[in-house]
């Protein structure tokens, strides 16, 4: 995965000054915070599902060779193909073999974030295969060729009028010369031109939101219903997703998707959800014939035991990211990574190296929003922080900073030293008061980010400690 | 009525440094509530900057002297849901299961409230101040996620006499203070607090209130910048009137 996370302040220092970008944001920050809290509202036993989603998560990843095998049989025996990527290459060439063996010319593909993570598209494409974004989000960034910004609505960096820009852009060559401006009209087009390629397509790749351990059954959750066409149409359907989307039971997956869409866009349900076993059966009157699985790592596996673990129960459902005041501060693109906000900063670093990425664990206030949203339970503040503990130990951190932190924590070692260095402080301030007012407009050396945007006001009373010592 | 309980404050090193105000008025309500107070003079940082950047040794380093130097306390007030929650929530957090050190962590955060939880619960103090003035309340976000703290302070100062408690629109996101954050990447923290300025401003109270000085000093110092006469208490100043002597 192409990680550019270290662009971090400059990209989003960008983003900040955006303000088509800031009114999405806005947008996104109030509407999906708000119908969450309602849909959350509206049923009782909703943190005891996250409970419960939690406690599967977290059984499954226990035994997760056991279900993962368990899935592959039942695939097998419905007659479809579980393959095994253990790295983002590894997915490519499987997914690539599959088209190029039904000698695929064109591919729809529904909507996935672990294509994005293995960057499949521009590799397929590179060898000759057209492949098309079905899902509209995906499809307008496509054309624009860019990265999602938001998991669940990769295109919520847009507004209206860039949409129908790049529209008439793309679309005018192909004899769609009106210029469009209401969205009915734009996603008619879309639809029109979409149409054309389902029924074109020779393969048709999706993600899965959830693995069925005991019937070998992909669950997929969408809005549009492109996902159902593009698995639904071409004889052939390929899916790529990540091996800690297992869960055991159907059962299961009620618990799940009862959370999903509320979490996500305050939704009861999405539109659809559909669930696929095996290929097309004798008496079906359509599906594909050919039925393929890629069950993709990726640096997964290396999270089991460790004091990520509790990651990888993520169900990808964005209220994390819909709370963050970061991401909606900065958008997705700042992130430099497809997985962005409080989940992006925890996985980016698993899957590109805290070296690269170091940034987006330190980039949060810990506000703690994201865990109080996140549908099962991740811990996403104190997995930043363990974030932070690597980088400390490799000296990646700032050296400023941490020369600064190492120097407080040796301080705080010392109580009698501590105390005259507060003092000391204290009087400084007083010092500066009496001369040049009670208020600091302009810090030097890191605190200068302090009065970069805000003063500081001065104690002119001495420390609380040597009053204290004074009144006892 | 305090029944011999031996209650200490821990005051934080940004109250120590930046407003004692903060703590003499904990120290006082505390008085109030009919306990003798404690200030011992050795406690420093609960150890936070050190444990949010990453560094763990030093973060137990701390952790131990002020397990070690609030043992004998039946309770330790801390006048911040931060620093509150460093020391009840963190501090277990840091040990391994086997090391001794864990089970005191644990029983020193039994023993641990934050200033507005702790007269709500464990004290019948009733409020004798008074205020002509309009407030609006700002949650802060270990204080209210951490700690649980959202109702305490603003009961409290519901029975302030002529206080008005107005909410302002999301009261409960964050300013953008977040520690070491502010100062690592200011201008995405400046526009945190932009939008925490446009609330209040909105809710068109004539004083902000808070319970966590890192918060206070954030929003006081955008206030100031962009000449708003509008300051900033923690509600410890407002519940013993000590609104005008700031420092």
């Amino acid at each position: 995965m192409q990680v550019t996370s270290d662009q971090f302040v400059k990209v989003s220092d960008k983003a900040l000054h955006d303000s088509k970008l800031q009114a999405s944001m806005s947008f996104l920050g109030m509407g999906l915070s708000l119908r969450r809290k309602l849909a959350k509202e509206g049923l009782a036993e909703f943190d005891t599902l996250r409970d419960e989603a939690r406690d599967i998560k977290d059984h499954v990843l226990q035994n997760l060779d056991v279900y993962l095998q368990s899935f592959e049989e039942k695939v097998e025996a419905s007659g479809g193909h579980v393959h095994w990527a253990s790295n983002a290459g590894e997915a490519r060439d499987i997914v690539l073999t599959i088209c190029q063996g039904v000698g695929a010319r064109t591919v729809t593909k529904s909507k996935s974030m672990v294509t994005e993570e293995i960057e499949l598209v521009p590799h397929l494409e590179a060898h000759g295969i057209q492949t098309v974004e079905t899902d509209l989000g995906e499809y307008i960034i496509q054309l624009r060729n860019e990265k999602p910004s938001h998991i669940i609505a990769p295109a919520i960096h847009l507004n209206k009028n860039q949409i129908a820009e790049t529209f008439f852009e793309h679309h005018s060559k192909i004899g769609f010369n009106e210029k469009l401006t209401e969205r009915a009209d734009l996603v008619a087009e879309a639809r029109q031109i979409l149409r054309e390629k389902f029924l074109a397509a020779d393969v048709g790749i999706s993600g899965a939101n959830f693995l069925v351990a005991d019937s070998g059954t992909i669950v997929l959750v969408t809005n549009e219903g492109n996902a159902e066409l593009t698995t639904g149409l071409p004889d052939t359907h390929i899916v790529v997703t990540g091996i800690e989307k297992i869960v055991p039971t159907f059962e299961d997956v009620s618990t799940f998707v009862r959370l999903l869409a509320r979490s996500a866009v305050g939704m009861e349900i999405s539109s659809y959800t559909s669930f696929i076993t095996g290929p097309r059966r004798r008496d079906d009157r359509d599906g594909p014939t050919n039925f393929h699985i890629v069950l993709v790592d990726n640096g997964r596996s290396d999270m089991l035991g460790t004091e990520f673990q509790d990651m990888l129960r993520c169900i990808r459902c964005s209220a994390c990211l819909n709370h963050c005041p970061v991401y909606l501060s900065v958008g997705g693109h700042a992130y430099g990574s497809v997985y962005s906000g409080p989940m992006g900063a925890v996985l980016t670093p698993q899957l590109s190296g805290i070296d690269k990425a170091g940034h987006l664990p330190n980039a949060s206030t810990f506000c703690g929003r994201c865990e109080e949203v996140c549908p099962v339970r991740i811990p996403l503040p104190k997995l930043m922080r363990h974030w932070r503990e690597k980088e400390f130990e490799k000296h990646l951190a700032p050296s400023a900073l941490r020369r600064g932190i190492i120097v407080w924590g040796w301080l705080n070692r010392f109580p009698l030293l501590y105390r005259v260095a507060i003092a000391f402080a204290a009087r400084f301030m007083h010092l500066f008061g009496s001369t040049k007012g009670e208020w600091m407009t302009n810090l030097p050396g890191i605190a200068s980010g302090w009065t970069r945007h805000r003063d500081m006001k001065v104690s002119r009373s001495g420390s609380f400690m040597s009053q204290w010592k004074k009144r006892t | 009525m305090s029944d011999d309980k031996k209650v200490a404050l821990f005051v934080t090193c940004l109250v120590d440094l930046f407003r004692p105000a903060i703590g003499f008025a904990a120290v006082e309500l505390l008085e109030q509530a009919g306990f003798k107070v404690d200030v011992p003079l050795n406690q420093t940082c609960c150890g936070q900057p050190n444990y949010n950047s990453g560094d763990r040794s030093a973060t137990r380093t701390v952790a131990r002297g002020t397990i070690d130097l609030f043992a004998d306390y039946d309770y330790v007030v801390i006048p911040s849901g931060s620093c509150g929650g460093m020391l009840k929530q963190q501090y277990p957090s840091l040990f391994d299961a086997d090391d001794p050190m864990q089970k005191r962590a644990e029983q020193l955060s039994s023993r641990v409230y934050e200033l507005s939880t702790f007269l709500m619960e464990k004290t019948t103090l009733k409020i004798a101040a008074r205020c002509n003035k309009t407030v609006t309340y700002h949650d802060s976000c270990a204080g209210l996620r951490e700690m649980g703290i959202r109702e305490q302070p603003r009961e409290l100062l519901q029975q302030v006499d002529e206080l008005k408690l107005k909410e302002m629109n999301d009261s409960d996101v964050c300013c953008g203070f977040g520690g070491t954050f502010c100062v690592k990447y200011p201008d995405i923290s400046n526009n945190m607090l932009e939008n925490k300025i446009r609330n209040i401003k909105a809710s068109e109270a004539d004083c902000v209130v808070a319970g966590d000085l890192g918060c206070i000093l954030n929003i006081e110092g955008k206030l100031h910048r962009n000449g708003e006469p509008i300051p900033v208490y923690h509600y410890a100043e407002l519940l013993v009137n000590r609104t005008d002597a700031r420092d």
